[in-house]
């Protein structure tokens, strides 16, 4: 409770009119750099993998030839836009994104680098989270799109090495019954995820007190929340956005 | 002249600081010694709202900063300058734009004109032509300096340096020191420099404030505290068997 209420105080002071605006767009672009473009890379990769099992594990369990073979491409296109690109990967980005986060600004708590910032009359908070907030939830619709397209391409090589279904009835699985809508239901998904993984994972790194100890701590301690907080709310995203 | 009225100060049930009075002069270099762990950086803290008083209050030049909202308190903030015990330079940024960082900030000065600042402040320090350098390429010594370049690179009316020459051999303590009591004067600055040396306190210290368990326990100018009697300022200032043997042999003379 006492955690809740310093985080809303927290994003109170967060959301102030920045004292210049010129300062907030060139923080978002390095931030951009940080958060996003060096996670395409591990994104790419997993979901690749990710799509190969998936399409895989469906083939393997349609062994009934009441089902048409398309079925796979289908079952691969519902779950990786539905659940796996954006969930998933919001997991493994809360892995990498929120401890970095969480250690970079509590290694500037625990190094008086904030209370620098404040003396000098600086809103740390504002200065430091609000840019990340910013480039996270602008980049990882963008993440998630290449996820779901990598995963896409990774489930149809999965079945070409594999040799079980060809590319046309994989490709007609995934476009039939496509609902743009679930595109749509993925990156607010996307937009969610990456507003809680910056800010609880600041929230840890801002308010660390000790040394370079309880830095690892809170950073061990962002990504558990985080990815907490990404399950519950996945959960109640699913049921607002589908029934 | 910023004037500290009766400040106390716990952390949970540990009170470190007990009410406090005092007042630092403007146009001088106040000092606030004292033995390791006896509250001096945590009142220095209080001073600029780092850590919240739990009663009390601080006044800059007739201002009640403690009373003061975030936004208040940001306009005075904007003219202090703090060199941290630790210098909490800024990682990712060099040298130049460590010291160039609250003009960048708070005021519209074109690049050309925040270099020519930064390249002023860094020749008063010493440390002319180290502009690329990052803080981890800096020695220990460095970074207090850069710290002190940074603290004044926006003129400052109140200059607060937490231990600016520990860990930096004689001759730059020295440097340092002179540095401080340079600018000071030159901008009519209310400087407050905490410190256990000494040499500053005999260098530089015309108003010192002797801090002990937390308490006032002395003030006065850099004369009074080689003569006074008081057992815990003389246990500090004459702290090795060298000095003591030193006050033994003026004793001896005087009698
Ligand atoms: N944030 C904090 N939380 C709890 N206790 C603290 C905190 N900061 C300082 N203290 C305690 O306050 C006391 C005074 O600390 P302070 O840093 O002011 O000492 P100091 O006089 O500056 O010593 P030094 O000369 O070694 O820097 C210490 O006992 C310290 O443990
Ligand atoms: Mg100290």
């Amino acid at each position: 409770m006492y955690h809740l209420g310093r985080y809303f105080l927290m994003l109170k002071t967060l959301f102030s009119v920045p004292s210049k605006w010129t300062i907030l767009w060139r923080r978002v672009i390095s931030e951009l750099e940080i958060i996003g473009i060096s996670s395409l890379f591990i994104v790419g990769l997993m979901s690749l993998f990710m799509g190969g099992v998936i399409a895989l594990n469906t083939a393997y369990q349609l062994t009934t030839p009441l089902l048409p073979d398309y079925t796979v491409g289908y079952i691969t296109q519902q779950s990786t836009f539905l659940e796996f690109s954006p969930t998933v990967m919001s997991l493994i980005l809360a892995g990498k994104v929120g401890s970095n986060i969480a250690s970079e600004i509590g290694t500037m708590r625990v190094t008086e680098q904030i209370d620098a910032l404040e003396i000098m009359g600086v809103n740390s908070l504002n200065y430091l989270v609000l840019p990340k907030i910013i480039a996270a939830m602008l980049f990882f619709p963008i993440l998630i799109i290449c996820s779901m397209a990598l995963s896409l391409i990774g489930g149809w090589l999965a079945l070409q090495v594999s040799g079980l279904i060809n590319t046309e009835v994989y490709v007609m699985g995934i476009r039939s019954f496509f609902d743009p809508f679930h595109i749509t239901y993925a990156l607010i998904k996307a937009v969610c995820f990456a507003f809680l993984i910056v800010s609880v994972s600041s929230y840890y790194g801002y308010y660390v007190r000790g040394g370079s100890l309880d830095v690892g701590k809170a950073s061990t301690q962002a990504i558990v929340t985080s990815s907490v907080v990404i399950l519950m709310s996945n959960f109640i995203l699913t049921k607002l956005l589908l029934f | 002249m910023i004037e500290v009225q009766n400040i106390d100060k716990s952390f949970a049930d540990l009170q470190i600081l007990h009410d406090i009075t005092t007042i630092f002069e403007k146009g001088k270099v106040n000092l606030i010694i004292g033995q390791s762990g006896q509250g001096k950086s945590v009142l220095a803290k209080c001073m600029v709202g780092l850590h919240e008083v739990d009663s009390g209050h601080v006044v800059y030049d007739g201002k009640d900063f403690t009373s003061m909202n975030r936004n208040e308190r940001s306009l005075i903030r904007q003219q202090i300058g703090m060199l941290f015990q630790g210098s909490a330079l800024f990682d990712s940024m060099n040298v130049e734009e460590n010291v160039g960082f609250p003009l960048t900030m708070f005021t519209n000065k074109s690049s050309a004109e925040i270099k020519k600042r930064v390249d002023f402040c860094l020749e008063r320090v010493n440390l002319s032509g180290k502009n690329a350098l990052l803080p981890s390429e800096c020695s220990g010594g460095m970074q207090k300096r850069i710290g002190i370049a940074r603290a004044i690179s926006m003129n400052p009316k109140y200059l607060f340096c937490d231990e600016p020459n520990s860990g930096l051999d004689p001759k730059t303590a020295i440097l340092i020191d002179g540095l401080i009591q340079d600018i000071t004067k030159e901008y009519n600055m209310t400087t407050v420099v905490i410190t256990h040396d000494m040499n500053s306190v005999i260098e530089i210290g015309e108003n010192v404030i002797f801090i002990y368990e937390g308490k006032k326990w002395w003030q006065g100018d850099k004369k009074s505290i080689i003569t006074t009697e008081n057992p815990e300022i003389t246990d500090f200032v004459y702290a090795s068997e060298f000095m003591k043997e030193i006050r033994q042999n003026i004793q001896n003379t005087r009698t």
